[in-house]
């Protein structure tokens, strides 16, 4: 079972892509509610509401124990909360060796879709066409080191996606799309860390 | 491919990504931090809260630019600001200060008793009020792409919000039910675009996301708001008028995350001091009721 952290944002829309590709859900909102999940969405949305609201209800710390252990997969927002760095003073999960930038492409007027290239989507897919990405108010990862890896690049060689081991983080959001790719290959990296 | 700036999908994308959350009426930089510590997920950046425009009276009108943009470099999070009904040259002022969300409100004294601002001619998203379906439908025809039933704005009294909302999630839910041959009537009969009553009719839902406002005043309005089914809530004058809007804001917060959680309910809602005073929409004039402007 897949857990959506449930607090804020667009966690319905993670939801019911997870049910049409046949993975069961839960919705988080409380510590309890990780317990005996296998892996955990943290969907779009404002990242400084989602912090606090996961301050203020004790899930920072079972957060990143849970993220020690098994997958997470950050939309956005989420990828934010997954940073180790934000450049701002508000409460991150510091799970993933990346830095992002909020709002890295300036107020809402300049949100904008895009194909993008993720070679990595091959595992889950034979299909080759690019994946639709949509940012809005996104971030940008601007640096990767340690075991994070860089997934998916803007044509000029800004970073959207990265993985490292069973984390990954995507500033765009997949669940806005009727495309279930990066689900897929998200619901493969939780299998591989059940397994390993 | 090309990349492609403010589409519908980003312009409707924005609200989905503020669902479950709190958007709070802001009258200065100081209340706008506020409002982003305690959890706001967007302010709507204004000179006077909808209370103080009913007390003060007069004509209202978008707020002072140097206000708004003080706002913004204030915060993080997105700020929205009002337009007049009808009145496009101030939306292409807000554009122009590269606010994130205009909202065309009922609020402010109508500039146009006809006609709304066709939003599709704009790259910045709108949200337009409803008291019903087929205002909700005749906004999004004009290019909204986010909705909020109206209530009845500085009051503090939750009762219009209720009914706005029930209107809307009832007619829908009539919609969904009806017999395939009754539905151009039904179109006509709200005035709304008959491809948007069958868009309407396949999701279960209105197309766009859809926020309850107008006399939110306590986190058990805002969880009331939730419960019966809308996507997130606008605070206006309920917490910059209240005894603590540090507390206040951020109990509602908590109260719309865990909307439907009865015990975390009851702990948010103790010792938040004075809720704002508020008036009894019985006792408005008809010509003092906001939520009758809109067309």
């Amino acid at each position: 079972m897949v857990g959506v952290l449930a607090l804020q944002g667009s966690f319905l829309e993670h939801l019911k892509m997870l049910r049409q590709i046949g993975v069961d859900v839960r919705e988080v909102r409380l510590p309890e509610q990780l317990e005996n999940l296998d892996g955990l969405i943290i969907p779009g949305g404002e990242s400084t509401t989602i912090g606090k609201l996961a301050v203020d209800f004790g899930l920072l710390e079972p957060l990143r124990e849970f993220g020690k252990e098994r997958a997470i997969w950050g939309t956005c927002a989420g990828a934010i909360l997954l940073s180790k760095d934000a450049r701002r003073d508000q409460p991150l999960l510091e799970l993933m060796d990346i830095t992002v930038e909020r709002n890295a492409f300036g107020r809402q007027i300049a949100s904008f879709e895009i194909d993008l290239e993720i070679p990595a989507l091959k595992e889950v897919s034979n299909e080759d066409a690019p994946f639709h990405g949509v940012f809005i108010r996104a971030p940008l990862i601007d640096s990767v080191s340690g075991k994070a890896k860089v997934l998916a690049s803007l044509p000029d060689g800004r970073i959207v996606a990265a993985r490292q081991g069973h984390l990954l983080a995507t500033a765009f959001h997949p669940e806005l799309t009727d495309d279930d790719r990066v689900h897929r290959y998200f619901i493969n990296m939780v299998i591989e860390k059940l397994a390993s | 491919m090309e990349s492609q700036v403010s589409t519908f999908k980003t312009k409707k994308g924005l609200a989905q990504m503020l669902k479950g959350g709190v958007i709070m009426d802001v009258v200065t930089a100081e209340h706008a931090k506020i409002a982003e510590d305690a959890g706001a997920v967007a302010v709507m950046a204004l000179e006077r809260v909808p209370a103080d425009i009913r007390a003060d009276g007069g004509v209202a009108r978008m707020s002072d630019p140097e206000l708004i943009i003080q706002i913004m470099e204030s915060v993080s999070i997105p700020v929205m600001a009002k337009a007049r009904i009808g009145h496009f040259v101030e939306a292409q002022i807000l554009e122009a200060l590269e606010v994130d969300y205009i909202d065309e409100s009922e609020v402010l004294t109508p500039a146009d008793e006809e006609y709304h601002i066709n939003k599709h001619a704009f790259k910045t998203p709108f949200v337009c009020g409803c008291r019903n379906l087929g205002e909700a439908l005749r906004r999004i025809g004009e290019g909204a792409a986010m909705i909020r039933t109206k209530g009845e704005a500085g009051t503090g009294d939750v009762v219009e919000a209720v009914r706005h909302a029930r209107t809307v999630l009832g007619e829908i839910n009539q919609l969904v039910n009806m017999p395939e041959e009754e539905l151009m009537t039904f179109a006509k009969n709200i005035g709304a675009p008959y491809e948007l009553v069958m868009e309407t009719r396949q999701l279960g839902r209105l197309p766009v996301v859809n926020f309850a406002a107008g006399g939110i005043a306590t986190p058990a309005d805002a969880a009331l708001m939730m419960q019966l089914g809308v996507d997130g809530v606008f605070v206006g004058s309920g917490i910059f008028k209240s005894g603590d809007p540090a507390k206040r804001a951020a109990a509602i917060v908590k109260a719309v995350a865990h909307y439907d959680n009865p015990q975390i309910l009851a702990e948010v809602s103790r010792n938040l001091g004075e809720p704002m005073v508020g008036r009894n929409v019985m006792d408005l004039a008809e010509n003092e009721r906001l939520a009758e402007r809109g067309w």
